[in-house]
């Protein structure tokens, strides 16, 4: 009862304070935590449901748990084997899809809004969430594609860059982990159980729904989806992220361009800097066609079709990157250049200019941002999954009109030192 | 779900019919005194527009010795005009809270801003601007062109399907321009000067070889009267006939290897196919568009369950087939074989699907699956302003108008399993086919590819 009235509470103050998207928030019974949007427009229903359950928290010498357990939950589930499952999707018209990262690991469903669609999409997914069987053929058959899958990737440039920048920012940590041949190979039908019955608990469940249905309906979705998940342990917290050393990998490979990254480890998710960094990366490499990384490398120099740096907050601190693909020969130079253009923008920060641009579009522009119901979801997933405010959206626009040239060069100061950076190269000359 | 009865399913379709009719924008049309054609779909969910300007002109349009012309000229148009000076496009994009983008293909090439509402007319503005006042200066070239190298490195070069694809398209045509590539042979590249970007430009780019498309939270009688004033003062020019070219037919089967960098082999199987020419008569093109669909149109279709599930032969297999081009059409399969299965392997098993529809046809429940995944797919691309521009924009390229889109899909919704037989039957023989393989190759042994010739400017 106590949880139900702190519920109303929030609802309240958020309905109070959301102009423009009002997201409605409560716990369900289970202890599951949701966000409800209700958006009428479209006979369409989206709904995400994530654990903490990322493949940072794969078992150390079997990396690849995470995604592998999540994938075989939709090949298998109470009566149903996968083709039952895919078929019965088909026949409703509903899209059952889903998403790993190092964080969060989930499930998302799209389905027409109609009452008997709705329920039937509904209780798939039910069934997928809460009663995986987890088939041992199945399994052989999806460790066998995802090691072809590791296979290829190991020969792409892209991939190969991708690992090793990881590898190389977080060293032993989890967030630097990724799967082997060796460590897919090892996993077995017990470790996708435990790994479940550990993760998959309705206390760390966060569902998100936007579109047409009433809150009452929400709330018996959100309860129904979460009710029959296991108890769930607490999560293993993940270990500290410790910062590298300033460092330069060199991977040979035969490509006709290099790919290169620069990085570290620089910040996470609900970091009050958020918000200075956001406004300094756009002048930096985030602001696509107009921003330094992209004038200096590409349009002065024609180096490059696509350079671009940016940051991804995640729970622990999450990656700044930049990066960039270049003619081999040309490598070094093209480096040098990034170099420069990132040592003068943490030296002098963005322009006044420049901030006042930044700030425009981002704020002008945030409207593109939230005008889909699939872009509010994931909104919704984010704010839930983090617990950040629950007036996010609102706030958003307000703290970036906030941000002063010198909360940019300090948030820089303290989140991107050059004495952690790492590069890696990968087909240079 | 095979004890779903049929009648079941028709109420299905029924419902979601229903939901359709309910999710649908309104659209609008009007022809300017310039030639140019604005078309604008209304969708107030969200204070936002999509505005996009399409030529009827892509690749296809080129000659040998400047391919890759028409998407370097797409590049060179956001190089500035009289009025607009270089970089000053995206930035008066960026000011105006939006994000721009550009692309070509084969048979077209687009230009795009999302943008909040109040901001589309200073949009139009800058297109009309760039409609007609390009300055294409030579050193912008020279730096572009550098670019549009390294664009073909990442996309082609270096990836080894970009590469199969591209042979399989030379290796497909003989005579038909669809052999050249989108972005261009590298030594065309090489050569390419501004003066070809600008004959391009002079020669394709007016307002009646053009169509705006409006989609978002806007009111049509304003996006007309905004497009009249910016587009309207635009004057038309005389556009060359685009020639209307024609494969030869095929005399037999052609094969062709490609070597390159990778673990697993990879696989594609292209038929001549034909296009969509008459929205009301044609029948084929709707039913190939259902095999297409009944093969790798959803999760549950046949060439996942049968190969990827079933007999375990692919890490994934597919089926493409579009019928709105306007050159040539291809039906194809494709596919990466796991490992220890070979690329011969996959080949025999992707003809046998096509065997067991030729000889076996397919059911009605699984037509009625793919209706099913056609609706939905309409519904669902309401929440897409994008989507739906892009749509329309598509159906507008190759001669139809947005009024087709929905026709279309009621034909293909139509076709019947005899139907499908039929095409299967007709248009898989040997004769009409080209195989592309890829060929790994161990990284070790790949040695780096000398430097080719430096651009002459």
């Amino acid at each position: 009862m106590k949880k139900k009235l702190l519920g109303l509470i929030v609802l309240v103050f958020a309905a109070a304070a959301q102009a423009g998207v009002a997201i409605q928030h409560w716990t369900a019974p289970s202890g599951a935590r949701v966000y409800f949007v209700e958006s009428r427009a479209l006979p369409i229903v989206d709904v995400n449901v994530d654990f903490a359950a990322g493949a940072a928290y794969d078992p150390a010498d079997k990396s690849g748990v995470a995604g592998l357990m999540r994938a075989l939950m939709g090949a298998g589930a109470g009566d149903l084997d996968e083709e039952k499952i895919a078929g019965r999707l088909v026949d409703i018209g509903a899209r059952l899809g889903g998403a790993t990262d190092l964080d969060r690991a989930g499930f998302s469903l799209r389905t027409l809004s109609s009452p008997k669609e709705r329920a039937a999409a509904l209780d798939l997914m039910r069934t997928v969430l809460q009663a995986p069987t987890f088939p041992e053929a199945v399994l052989e058959r999806e460790k066998a594609r995802t090691i072809a899958g590791i296979r290829e990737a190991d020969t792409r440039p892209d991939s190969i860059l991708s690992k090793r920048f990881w590898a190389a920012v977080y060293g032993g940590h989890p967030y630097g982990r990724n799967p082997t041949v060796d460590s897919v190979q090892r996993i077995t039908r017990d470790d996708l159980l435990q790994f479940y019955r550990s993760h998959y608990g309705a206390k760390s469940a966060v569902v998100s729904v936007i579109g047409d249905l009433s809150r009452a309906e929400a709330e018996e979705l959100a309860q129904r989806l979460t009710d029959g998940l296991p108890p769930g342990a607490d999560n293993a917290r993940l270990p500290r992220v410790t910062l590298p050393e300033k460092d330069t990998v060199r991977i040979p490979h035969p490509a006709a361009q290099a790919h290169v990254a620069l990085g570290l480890p620089a910040v996470r998710r609900g970091d009050p800097d958020y918000f200075p960094l956001l406004v300094g990366n756009y002048v930096l490499g985030g602001g696509g066609f107009v921003s330094r990384l992209t004038k200096e490398v590409r349009e002065k120099r024609g180096y490059a079709y696509s350079v671009y740096s940016y940051f991804h907050p995640l729970r622990l601190e999450g990656p700044f990157q930049v990066g960039l693909q270049t003619k081999r020969e040309q490598a070094a130079e093209a480096v040098q250049v990034v170099q420069a253009t990132l040592e003068d923008f943490l030296e002098r920060g963005p322009t006044a200019a420049e901030l006042a641009t930044a700030k425009q579009n981002l704020i002008d522009g945030f409207g593109l941002r939230i005008d889909s119901n699939r872009k509010i979801l994931e909104y919704l997933a984010v704010i839930g999954f983090y617990q950040l405010p629950l007036t996010y959206l609102d706030d958003f626009p307000k703290l970036v009109a906030k941000v002063s040239a010198e909360d940019v060069r300090a948030a820089f100061r303290r989140h991107v030192r050059p004495e952690n950076m790492v590069t890696v190269t990968v087909a240079a000359d | 779900m095979t004890r779903l009865s049929k009648r079941f399913l028709f109420a299905l379709v029924f419902a979601l019919a229903s939901c359709l009719a309910r999710a649908a924008g309104q659209t609008y049309e009007k022809t300017l005194s310039n030639g140019l054609k604005v078309i604008v779909q209304e969708d107030h969910r969200a204070p936002t527009v999509v505005h996009m300007v399409w030529y009827r002109i892509g690749a296809m349009d080129e000659v040998d010795g400047t391919s890759g012309v028409a998407h370097v000229l797409e590049h060179m148009m956001f190089k500035g005009t009289r009025k607009v000076g270089p970089g000053e496009f995206n930035k008066r994009v960026a000011d105006a809270g939006g994000r721009d983008n550009a692309f070509t293909s084969l048979d077209y090439t687009a230009y795009f801003q999302q943008v909040p509402r109040n901001r589309l007319g200073e949009m139009m503005m800058l297109e009309a601007d760039r409609m007609a006042n390009l300055v294409i200066r030579r050193d912008d070239f020279a730096k572009e062109i550098k670019v549009v190298m390294e664009e073909r490195r990442l996309r082609t070069e270096d990836r080894p399907e970009g590469l199969v694809h591209e042979t399989l398209m030379a290796t497909a045509y003989q005579a038909h321009p669809y052999r050249r590539p989108i972005i261009g042979w590298m030594q065309d590249l090489m050569n390419m000067t501004a003066d070809d970007a600008r004959a391009w430009y002079r020669r394709w780019y007016t307002p009646n070889n053009a169509y705006v498309v409006v989609v978002g939270d806007v009111d049509k009688d304003e996006v007309f009267r905004l497009a009249e004033r910016y587009y309207g003062k635009v004057k038309r020019r005389a556009v060359p006939q685009a020639k209307l070219y024609l494969e030869p037919p095929q005399r037999g089967i052609k094969r062709v290897v490609v070597k390159a960098p990778a673990k697993l082999p990879y696989l594609v199987m292209a038929w001549k196919a034909p296009k969509l020419q008459d929205v009301d008569r044609d029948r084929e093109p709707y039913a190939l568009e259902m095999l297409a669909g009944i093969l790798d149109g959803h999760e549950a279709a046949r060439l996942a369950r049968n190969l990827v599930r079933g007999s375990r032969i692919a890490v994934s297999a597919g089926a493409g087939y579009d019928f709105t081009v306007r050159g040539q059409a291809l039906f194809t399969l494709s596919g990466t074989p796991l490992e220890g299965r070979s690329a011969a392997e996959l080949e025999q098993a992707l003809r046998a699907e096509i065997a067991r529809i030729q000889k076996e046809g397919v059911s009605a429940e699984e037509l009625e699956r793919v209706k099913t995944q056609i609706i939905a797919s309409e519904v669902y691309k309401r929440d897409s302003m994008m989507a739906q521009a892009m749509e329309i924009g598509r159906a507008e390229a190759v001669g139809f108008s947005w009024r087709d889109i929905d026709r279309m899909l009621e034909k293909v919704r139509s076709v019947s399993a005899e139907e499908v037989r039929a095409v299967a039957n007709k248009y898989f023989s040997d004769d009409n086919l080209t195989v592309a393989v890829l060929d790994p190759q161990p990284l070790e042994q790949a040695a780096p590819r000398p430097p080719a010739a430096a651009p002459r400017h």
